[in-house]
């Protein structure tokens, strides 16, 4: 196994610009030490509350508990540590409808798919449901919330950003919107926790879900916020573990990373904000100048920090992000080909739900790029992707009889 | 290749560099299959003399395993007659390249109904 330190010197002496904190970031070494510390210690399971080393186990949790919380300004009695965010946004969502049977559930079309597919089960349930279609920069538009509102009580749930085309939705108005018709809020802030402010409070979200390893702590475990006047059943039957909202043996070192990965990010939030942002407006200026046939995905105020999305006419996405990354950029797809390369056949190889719902054109885009930067993200970074990038679009230009089809129509209708 | 990578070895440095990769001028045969809306879209220009092969060219629009396999086919495809050509399977484009994932097969099936195609235009021009 290679350590920690050699890792990151391998990372920073050869090229490797890692664009793909959308999908993971890495955990950060202080989260590491934690966790190392923390399996190490010789503790026992926290529901064994009377021997030392079960006390010891809890206090790890009550710990993590009050640094996550704080995180999302939220009190530690109010959140729930789960597996991570699919496990949160079904025990929100599920859970919160079989506490709540005359509520119906509300969601977008650009929702993650642990959201989304949770419709499929929930008509059987007779649950009334809609799935609100969002506008071509990805935005909800409240006019149609508030009328899907009308019928009765729901529980609506729209994630702040969405992590493909990183828009932005409003959170506070969809908020005021869902209270002023006696609805509750969902929120999935997996792409966006770590990245902007969040306050539950401020932003009226009554449940939160958040992911550990998009936010630079471990993968497998994630937590619920669960607004204290809000009743949640549990969807797995097991002991009390999480006020037996969520039970089973907590996963004590995850927990404590994802704690020591909160606390390090509330300190300096703001400013890696601030960075991010104008790192990527100028990230997107500079495409823009320079990649022949980009169209930009999203939003383009209303989105995350370092999150830029486009897809190119006459090139397919997976073969750029095969080029980006044999040049050491880890980027993310919603391509059609490369979203499930391990699929059984082809069958399975399906276009991105969301750039379908944003009215992407099938016909001419074959696969979108989202470039998704972190903290760890340097300002060489970021020339680095504004040096290659272009050249890498004119290569599979050239190889596109799809673009020499444009060019000969072109110089046709130019006579 | 010292980099992970989905595909084969083989695959990739088809994929980087691709082999006779471009336009041909006066070509005896072009075969187009697919569309972008598809995914992936390939021309395959091919020179024809006394019933051989002696040139092949394509250009592709598509992911890396329909560049690799365009490119195999191209190699392939040099110096063969045309009934040998025609004899070319997918599974043969496929074995050359070292192995394609199942999701990824349609690429080299797309190989080899440009091939098809290519020798439908040359029987087409010749009647």
């Amino acid at each position: 196994m290679i350590s920690i330190q050699r890792f990151f010197k391998t990372v920073q002496t050869e090229k490797f610009a890692y664009f793909d904190n959308i999908n993971t970031t890495f955990p950060d070494p202080r989260v590491i030490r934690k966790i190392n510390e923390v399996l190490s210690s010789r503790l026992g399971n926290p529901s064994s509350h009377i021997h030392s080393a079960g006390v010891a186990a809890g206090r790890i949790i009550d710990e993590a508990r009050e640094k996550v919380s704080a995180l999302i300004g939220a009190s530690p009695e109010n959140l729930i540590f789960t597996s991570g965010a699919t496990e949160s946004n079904n025990l929100a969502i599920t859970g919160f409808l079989k506490a709540n049977p005359d509520f119906g559930f509300i969601t977008s079309n650009i929702e993650h798919f642990s959201v989304l597919n949770q419709v499929r089960s929930l008509r059987n349930d007779d649950i009334d449901i809609s799935v609100l279609e969002v506008d071509r920069y990805g935005l909800v538009d409240p006019e149609m919330l508030e009328k899907a509102l009308e019928n009765n009580p729901s529980i609506v749930s729209l994630s702040i950003a969405n992590p493909e085309i990183g828009t932005m939705q409003d959170i506070e108005k969809i908020s005021d919107i869902c209270h002023r018709h006696g609805s509750i809020l969902h929120s999935d802030t997996t792409a966006a926790a770590g990245l902007i402010e969040i306050d539950v409070d401020k932003m009226g979200i009554d449940l939160l879900t958040l992911s550990a390893h998009n936010l630079y702590g471990p993968a497998g475990v994630g937590a619920l916020y669960v607004n204290k006047n809000i009743k949640l059943a549990s969807i797995f039957e097991g002991g009390n573990q999480e006020s037996g909202v969520r039970p089973g043996t907590e996963n004590v070192p995850g927990i404590a990373g994802m704690g020591e990965a909160c606390d390090m990010i509330k300190n300096d939030l703001k400013s890696h904000e601030e960075r991010l942002k104008n790192l990527r407006n100028n990230l997107w200026k500079s495409l823009e100048e320079s990649v022949r046939f980009i169209n930009f995905t999203g939003h383009p105020e209303k989105r995350l920090p370092g999150h830029v999305s486009f897809w190119v006419e006459h090139i397919e996405g997976e073969s750029l992000l095969l080029l980006l990354s044999m040049n050491g950029i880890m980027a993310s797809s919603g391509s059609a080909c490369s979203s499930n390369l391990k699929a059984k056949d082809e069958d399975e190889l399906m276009a991105s739900h969301v750039l379908d719902a944003v009215g992407v054109p099938s016909d001419i885009c074959s696969g979108s790029i989202t470039l998704s930067a972190g903290r760890y993200n340097t300002e060489e970074d970021f020339n680095y992707v504004k040096s290659v990038l272009p050249g890498l679009v004119e290569k599979l230009l050239t190889m596109s009889p799809s673009y020499d089809d444009y060019t000969k129509n072109k110089e046709t209708a130019d006579g | 290749m010292d980099k992970p990578f989905p595909y084969s070895e083989i695959v990739m440095d088809h994929f980087a560099n691709p082999r006779n990769m471009g336009d041909m001028e006066n070509p005896s045969a072009v075969g187009n299959v697919g569309n972008p809306a598809c995914g992936d879209m390939m021309r395959l220009f091919l020179k024809i003399e006394n019933g051989v092969i002696v040139d092949a060219k394509f250009k592709t629009f598509g992911c890396g395993a329909a560049i690799a396999s365009s490119s195999m086919l191209t190699e392939m495809l040099k110096g063969k007659t045309l009934e040998e050509a025609l004899k070319i399977s997918n599974e043969e484009v496929v074995k050359a390249l070292g192995g394609l994932p199942e999701a990824k097969i349609h690429c080299s099936v797309m190989a080899e109904e440009a091939l098809k195609a290519a020798v439908n235009d040359y029987e087409s021009k010749e009647e």
